[in-house]
């Protein structure tokens, strides 16, 4: 399989309050339609790599290159349209703009990389809409749904452009059970038929046991891939 | 790609509709209120302007009696070298105060540019005799048809019309004020004695209203050819010669010239009111400082308003921004809301501004009969109202600018990382 994703000795220092050497020489590789989690203690960098990762944060040392491109001093316009078309985010909070309906929100990051007619960009969120089952609510208002349904619109908000890796920061951290098995499977199966790539930092040891596979961190470092 | 932020800027404004019809009432009230001021100032300004410029003239040339008598013939006789002349009390003999040459004076002036009338005169003091009580007033000794075009007489007159004192012989206009006084109406006969003593009857033609009551109340016209017969002077006998121009801003450095050329000495209107002059200033100083103020405090209406929107969206705007959204497109969403508040707002304003002009416009001025005015002065430039809404644009795109610019640099992750 080839390599989607390569960090190259990472380098991360927090100055505030003082200066604290957050990643410490973090290197590895991740392959297409690889299912990826990140655990740790809380504390021991997994989100801040999670955020280096996404392009959002641009201050460390080091090189990341995804898809085969060299994102490391690139210009944040250039990172935006880039996460754009290849990254899709998950949070645990699912951060739906409240003012749209689930559709529009879904739409949105489609009708910003201009790719697709406004027919086709609509037909393809309902089609997202529709393989998180939530195809009943797209005209209703984000600020009206419950927990897991806002969640599973985010999900299908992450893959509206087919994103080549799909992020998620503690994706299932506020959801139930039943919900965090119905989002995993569909997670699992975007890697497994779609061959898109899923990193997620998570709590849930349970949850990542069932990933592909586990890179485990300590103190800034890798202690465990 | 300018469609989406646009939608997105579009559904905010509307989600808080109450939020936004505050903002936009700011700028409406601002620029309402500006356009009323500037109106209404500009309206009484052009009044004032308008009655000062009419009972003026552009330029006023006249021979200015000189006080020095520092030189005495005496001095020719007796040899200064060895002895000094004292003169007490000296006074001025054979000086007259008219103009020499005035037709020649008066064709020259026509050949300048800009110069739309010219009009001899020679006034003198007289006094009105109304039975035994005598009322001092001026008499003017015009051309009534050059006079007509400096003062625009023929819209001033109350009663009677000016090209009767051409028909009538030995006619004459009374100021509205001095014609009470004298309780003469048009076809009445007044007599007047000049200060050599000489009196002369005149039939009343018409009445006339600067609404100056300064000017009103003893000011009379005759013919020129009247008053040097009543004063017995030859028929090239003037002391005044008035001069209206086609723009009248350029009075001032036309005047120089003739008072050189003519030896002479000329006044623009801007020194024969230059107490007017000053309170014009004043005002319009005054007006630019309250309307500017009202704009500016409208623009930091939006600031604030922007600001808190800006605050309560956060998160929407970290989430934005990791769905690629780069930090100019969140300035582009946030910029138009405020230019949105603005326009919207600019142009409730202009509708405002207008309501409120029309409505001073429309109310009687407090009767006065002293001043020829029956409403509030108001005027209604189109200049006015465009640079309404281009400042109110201005303002809002200012005051909306910094809160969106401080948007565009939100760090996402510190905001999704809570």
């Amino acid at each position: 399989m080839e390599t989607v994703l390569r960090a190259k000795q990472v380098n991360k220092y927090f100055y505030e309050p003082e200066e604290f050497h957050v990643l410490k020489d973090i290197s590895f590789e991740v392959k297409r339609g690889e299912f990826l989690s990140l655990i740790g203690k809380s504390g021991c960098g997994k989100s801040t790599l999670l955020y280096l990762l996404s392009t959002m944060d641009t201050d460390y040392k080091g090189e990341i290159e995804i898809n085969g491109m060299r994102l490391t001093g690139m210009k944040q316009k250039q990172l935006a349209a880039f996460r754009n078309e290849h990254i899709g985010f998950v949070f645990q909070f699912h951060f739906l703009l409240p003012e749209f309906t689930a559709l529009k929100n879904v739409m949105l990051p489609a009708e910003k990389l201009n790719k697709y007619s406004a027919s086709e960009i609509k037909d393809r969120a309902y089609e997202k809409l529709k393989m998180l089952d939530m195809q009943n609510y797209a005209m209703k208002q984000s600020s009206k749904l419950s927990g897991g349904q806002a969640q599973r619109v985010a999900i299908a908000r992450a893959l509206i452009n087919d994103p080549t890796i799909i992020m998620g920061d503690e994706p299932t951290g506020n959801l139930d059970t039943t919900n965090t098995q119905i989002v995993f499977d569909i997670l699992k199966d975007l890697a497994r038929t779609k061959g898109q790539t899923i990193i997620a930092v998570t709590h849930d040891p349970e949850f990542a046991q069932k990933s592909d596979r586990i890179i485990e961190m300590k103190d800034g470092e890798i202690i465990k891939q | 790609m300018i469609g989406v932020n646009l939608e997105i800027a579009r559904t905010h404004l509307l989600a808080k509709k109450r939020q936004t019809l505050v903002a936009m009432m700011g700028v409406t009230f601002g620029i309402g209120m500006y356009l009323l001021m500037i109106s209404f100032m500009n309206g009484f300004n052009e009044y004032l302007e308008d009655t000062l410029l009419s009972s003026t003239p552009d330029i006023h040339i006249y021979n200015d009696i000189k006080t020095d008598y520092s030189h005495s013939i005496l001095d020719q006789v007796s040899d200064t070298s060895r002895m000094l002349n004292i003169i007490h009390h000296p006074k001025p003999k054979d000086i007259t105060p008219n103009i020499h040459n005035p037709k020649q004076i008066v064709s020259d002036i026509k050949t300048f540019d800009n110069i739309l009338a010219v009009s001899p005169q020679l006034s003198s003091q007289v006094f009105y005799n109304n039975g035994p009580v005598q009322i001092p007033g001026s008499l003017n000794g015009v051309n009534i048809i050059e006079e007509a075009k400096l003062t625009n007489l023929q819209d001033k007159m109350k009663t009677g019309a000016i090209e009767d004192l051409m028909k009538v012989d030995n006619g004459i206009l009374l100021g509205h004020g001095l014609a009470t006084k004298l309780n003469a109406s048009v076809g009445d006969l007044v007599t007047l004695a000049s200060p050599q003593g000489t009196s002369m009857s005149f039939r009343v033609v018409g009445t006339f209203q600067f609404g100056i009551g300064s000017l009103d109340n003893v000011r009379s016209y005759v013919s020129l050819k009247n008053v040097q017969q009543l004063l017995g002077k030859d028929n090239q006998y003037v002391t005044d010669i008035n001069i209206k121009m086609k723009d009248y801003t350029k009075a001032k450095e036309l005047a120089a010239t003739f008072a050189r050329k003519y030896g002479y000495k000329a006044d623009d209107w801007q020194v024969a009111n230059a107490s007017a002059m000053v309170s014009i200033t004043i005002r319009n100083m005054m007006t630019i400082v309250i309307s500017f103020t009202l704009l500016v405090v409208a623009g930091f209406g939006i600031y604030n308003i922007m600001n808190m929107t800006i605050q309560n969206k956060l998160k929407d705007i970290a989430i934005l921004k990791a769905e690629g959204f780069a930090g100019s497109d969140i300035i582009q969403i946030f910029l138009f809301q405020s230019l949105t508040i603005g326009l919207f707002g600019a142009l409730l304003g202009l509708i405002l501004g207008y309501a409120m002009s029309y409505g001073v416009y429309s109310l009687p001025f407090p009767k006065n009969e002293f001043m020829s005015i029956t409403h509030f002065p108001v005027t209604f430039h189109v200049r006015h109202y465009v640079f309404g809404v281009v400042f109110g644009l201005l303002t809002t795109l200012i005051a909306g600018l910094m809160p969106s610019l401080k948007a565009g640099k939100i760090d996402p992750v510190a905001i999704l990382r809570g």
